[in-house]
């Protein structure tokens, strides 16, 4: 089978990974109203036509020469990797700028297909374009989708197919301004009259070529005899043009010229039927959420609002798979005959898992809010109005769209920093994305806050600790700048998309594919994490105490009083002599001055792999604890007997900001270009979770 | 007269863009470039940044870079209209 491989190049936020989402049918594609989404090439194969096509989603460009890093990834892609077909995503509600690129994309001399998306916005904006012109303008075929209806996704795909199977793309009709036409044309009855060739390149558009100043094509040609008598040529064409151009700046010349094709471009072929009216639903609605004065109460009063629903609306099931894990263990129990076994079934891997699953709920919830942020193109807006607030503090309002991010997941992230172009407002906002409590110390904290506050109060105090991390991390920030990345920031220009509602299947989506991972998380790695941490607290055995203290019970006798006790200090011993148990009490003395005892010791060191692991850590040390013969009794109830509200909120802090999960760190050290980054996070965020932690114990014992 | 200097409600023309090489190319990729006709759609507390509305396109803007930029009032017949 033939294997067809499609790029799919465009502005940001056209639609490019939505568009191969519909195409291949799957969603497995990150899709959101904001720029710079996508900040990664990625590949999607799939079947059509007896081809397999191998997609290309690159992340958006506003033009070639564009400078942030992701960008630059899809100019090397484009530039530099074997493909058989570009596909030119555009929006066709905002034609003019997004063929810029497209005028750019043209020169590459690929084979290339344009899909003019949004058709079902097209139809409710009034407006109407002829494929056909621009067809004959650009010469590639135009095809109109749109990727949220499905419309004319098939007959995109069969234009992909066509273009693949043809030998070489049409002539293009694209007309220059009057100056420049003149000497294109003067140039090339020069070339064509010396009989100059170049590669397939025909002899106007060698001429044009000379005339933008190509330095490629400089390069291929200057050694060339012709340049004698091409030079002089060349020096009075551009004098010419300079003169109408009135500017000697080539860059600027070009951006003239190729405005004014696209917006020639678009008044040939849109029409719009209906009358404009003066102000836009989202002008409208920018008119409340960028209100000067109400704009950042809003936003607040929705995260508050977001946080207050994680916590009411997800406690509601939580007692159900509470109840249900509970359920679900002791039935397991009663199934296994042999003893170790079944502890490592219930107090191991039910235990672990299932304080891990009993959090899906909230943590849903919050993917929702998340999503939506993402998806309506809030986003942007908020990023517009917390710049000024956090330019002050070092930070570029763009660093709002990784800092939210991190809320669900530090890892895409550390990645999503790439749309910052300057270095250093990178490199401060990798350091301070930890401080955004991800999606999976959310457990931890709705364990602790549900334990040591009133419902009325948690979910206020939810919103509290997310925001005193947010808080944190500016403060940080600001410190960053001012003592280790010294220097100028960034501009800020930014596009604001449409408002878009998103669509319910868009929205399931998205939160099914975050959830599903957090569920493949628990089934795979902390499930894992489980057993290990089971066995090095159960092992290894202690046959020596084991007989002292059955010798006491048989001495006890009759004395249930005293023989319980008894079992329970036995199980007491096991675990603090077990490997876990040693761990914990070596390092117990660091953590000593917290207020947390070995266990919340062992649970920080084992969250270094993956923060869900604190509450399995505590799930499974406190289910091997358990007293005998009481049944299965919540870790909420352990947590408020052997835990005092002061190494709580200190274990709350400390959690809030130490290092991020190995996985996290690991991305984090690419991203910030190597492993001494790394070593300083560390130091960083530990020294700053110890003092402050501590500070909070002292302050609240 | 400067684009930071107008107020939400604004129309007006561009004039220069002045010489920061990047902020010239990215408002050329909006399709923006000297003549283009501009409005201003929102300001932030403490004139922070600025949006403003151009060729459809809607883009948020630092008063930093706003300064850079000049531009020409224009008096808005329709507007006026709408007052009255
Ligand atoms: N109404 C409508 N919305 C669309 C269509 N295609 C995409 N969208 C929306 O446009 C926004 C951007 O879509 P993405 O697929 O993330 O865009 P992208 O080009 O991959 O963006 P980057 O990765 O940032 O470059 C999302 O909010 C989509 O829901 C369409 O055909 N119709
Ligand atoms: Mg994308």
């Amino acid at each position: 089978m033939d294997t067809i491989k499609v790029v799919l190049a465009g502005q940001p936020n056209v639609g490019k990974s939505m568009l191969i989402n519909t195409m291949s049918g799957s969603n497995s594609l990150k899709v959101g109203n904001f720029s710079g989404v996508t900040v990664e090439k990625t590949e999607v194969s799939f079947h059509h036509d007896s081809h397999t096509l191998e997609m290309v989603d690159l992340p958006g460009t506003y033009s070639i020469g564009g400078f942030t890093q992701e960008e630059k990834v899809a100019h090397n892609y484009l530039l530099n990797e074997e493909y058989d077909v570009i596909v030119n995503v555009l929006d066709s509600t905002h034609l003019q700028r997004n063929l810029l690129l497209t005028l750019e994309l043209l020169k590459l001399n690929k084979k290339m297909v344009l899909a003019l998306n949004m058709a079902d916005e097209l139809k409710k904006e009034g407006l109407e374009i002829d494929v056909k012109q621009i067809e004959a303008i650009v010469g590639v075929p135009v095809v109109l989708v749109s990727a949220n209806s499905g419309e004319g996704v098939e007959e995109l795909l069969h234009a992909i197919h066509e273009s693949f199977d043809s030998k070489r793309r049409r002539s293009s009709n694209i007309v220059y301004s009057e100056v420049f036409e003149e000497e294109i044309f003067e140039l090339s009855s020069f070339l064509e009259a010396k009989g100059f060739k170049l590669r397939d390149l025909s002899s106007r558009e060698i001429a044009l070529r000379i005339l933008l100043e190509d330095k490629h094509l400089y390069e291929e040609i200057h050694t060339h005899p012709i340049m004698i008598e091409l030079q002089p040529r060349i020096v009075a064409a551009l004098e010419h043009i300079y003169t109408h151009h009135e500017t000697k700046n080539m860059v600027d010349i070009k951006a003239n010229e190729y405005i004014a094709i696209a917006r020639g471009i678009r008044m040939e072929t849109v029409k719009s039927k209906k009358k404009k009216e003066l102000k836009n639903r989202t002008q409208k609605i920018d008119a409340i959420l960028l209100n000067k004065f109400i704009g950042i109460p809003i936003f607040l009063f929705m995260m508050w609002g977001l946080f207050q629903l994680t916590f009411e609306i997800g406690s509601i099931p939580m007692e159900w798979i509470d109840a249900a894990i509970g359920a679900y263990g002791d039935w397991i129990g009663s199934l296994i005959p042999h003893d170790a076994t079944r502890s490592l079934v219930v107090d191991g891997i039910i235990a672990g898992v299932g304080a891990v699953l009993l959090f899906l709920p909230n943590i849903i919830i919050l993917y929702i809010g998340i999503t939506l942020l993402e998806t309506t193109g809030y986003m942007s807006r908020v990023a517009f109005l917390l710049d000024g607030f956090f330019h002050k503090f070092g930070l570029h309002g763009k660093s709002f769209i990784p800092l939210v991010t991190g809320f669900g997941c530090s890892v895409p992230a550390y990645m999503s920093t790439r749309t910052l172009k300057s270095e250093k407002d990178r490199l401060i906002t990798l350091f301070i994305i930890g401080f955004m409590s991800c999606g999976a110390k959310m457990p931890v904290y709705v364990l602790f806050v549900g334990v040591f506050f009133s419902p009325q109060e948690a979910g206020n105090i939810l919103f509290l600790i997310y925001i005193a991390g947010a808080f944190l991390g500016l403060i940080m920030a600001k410190a960053l700048r001012l003592f280790v990345f010294k220097g100028e920031a960034e501009p800020f220009v930014m596009e604001m998309p449409k408002y878009r509602m998103p669509s319910f299947s868009l929205v399931w989506h998205t939160v099914y594919n975050k959830a599903r991972s957090y569920l493949k998380k628990a089934g795979t790695f902390i499930l894992a994490a489980s057993m290990l941490i089971w066995f090095a607290s159960t092992y290894p055995q202690q046959p020596l105490f084991e007989s002292e203290f059955s010798a006491k019970i048989e001495a006890a006798g009759d004395n249930a009083v005293l023989v319980k006790s008894l079992e329970n200090e036995l199980k007491l011993k096991k675990l603090e002599n077990s490997y876990l148990g040693q761990i914990g009490k070596a390092t117990e003395p660091i953590f000593e001055p917290l207020g947390f005892d070995w266990r919340m010791t062992v649970a920080l060191e084992t969250g270094l792999a993956a923060k869900e692991v604190v509450v399995s850590t505590l799930g499974v040390l406190y289910a091997i604890g358990d007293e005998v013969d009481e049944g299965t009794v919540s870790l909420q109830e352990q947590l408020r007997a052997n835990i005092s509200f002061a190494s709580a909120m200190a274990f709350i802090v400390f959690v809030m900001i130490y290092l991020p999960c190995l996985a996290a760190s690991m991305v984090f050290a690419k991203e910030a270009g190597g492993y001494k980054y790394l070593a300083y996070l560390f130091v960083f965020t530990t020294l700053t979770a110890w003092i402050l932690s501590f500070i909070t114990y002292r302050v609240l014992v | 007269m400067k684009l930071s200097e107008l107020n939400k409600g604004d129309h007006a023309i561009i004039t220069n863009i002045g010489n920061d090489e990047a902020l010239k190319g990215r408002l050329f990729s909006f399709g923006i470039t000297k003549g283009a006709a501009i409005s201003i759609e929102a300001c932030s507390l403490g004139r922070q940044t600025v949006e403003i509305l151009a060729d459809d396109t809607l883009i948020g803007l630092r008063m930093s870079e706003a300064q850079k930029i000049e531009v020409e009032m224009q008096i808005d017949e329709k507007m006026l209209e709408e007052k009255k």
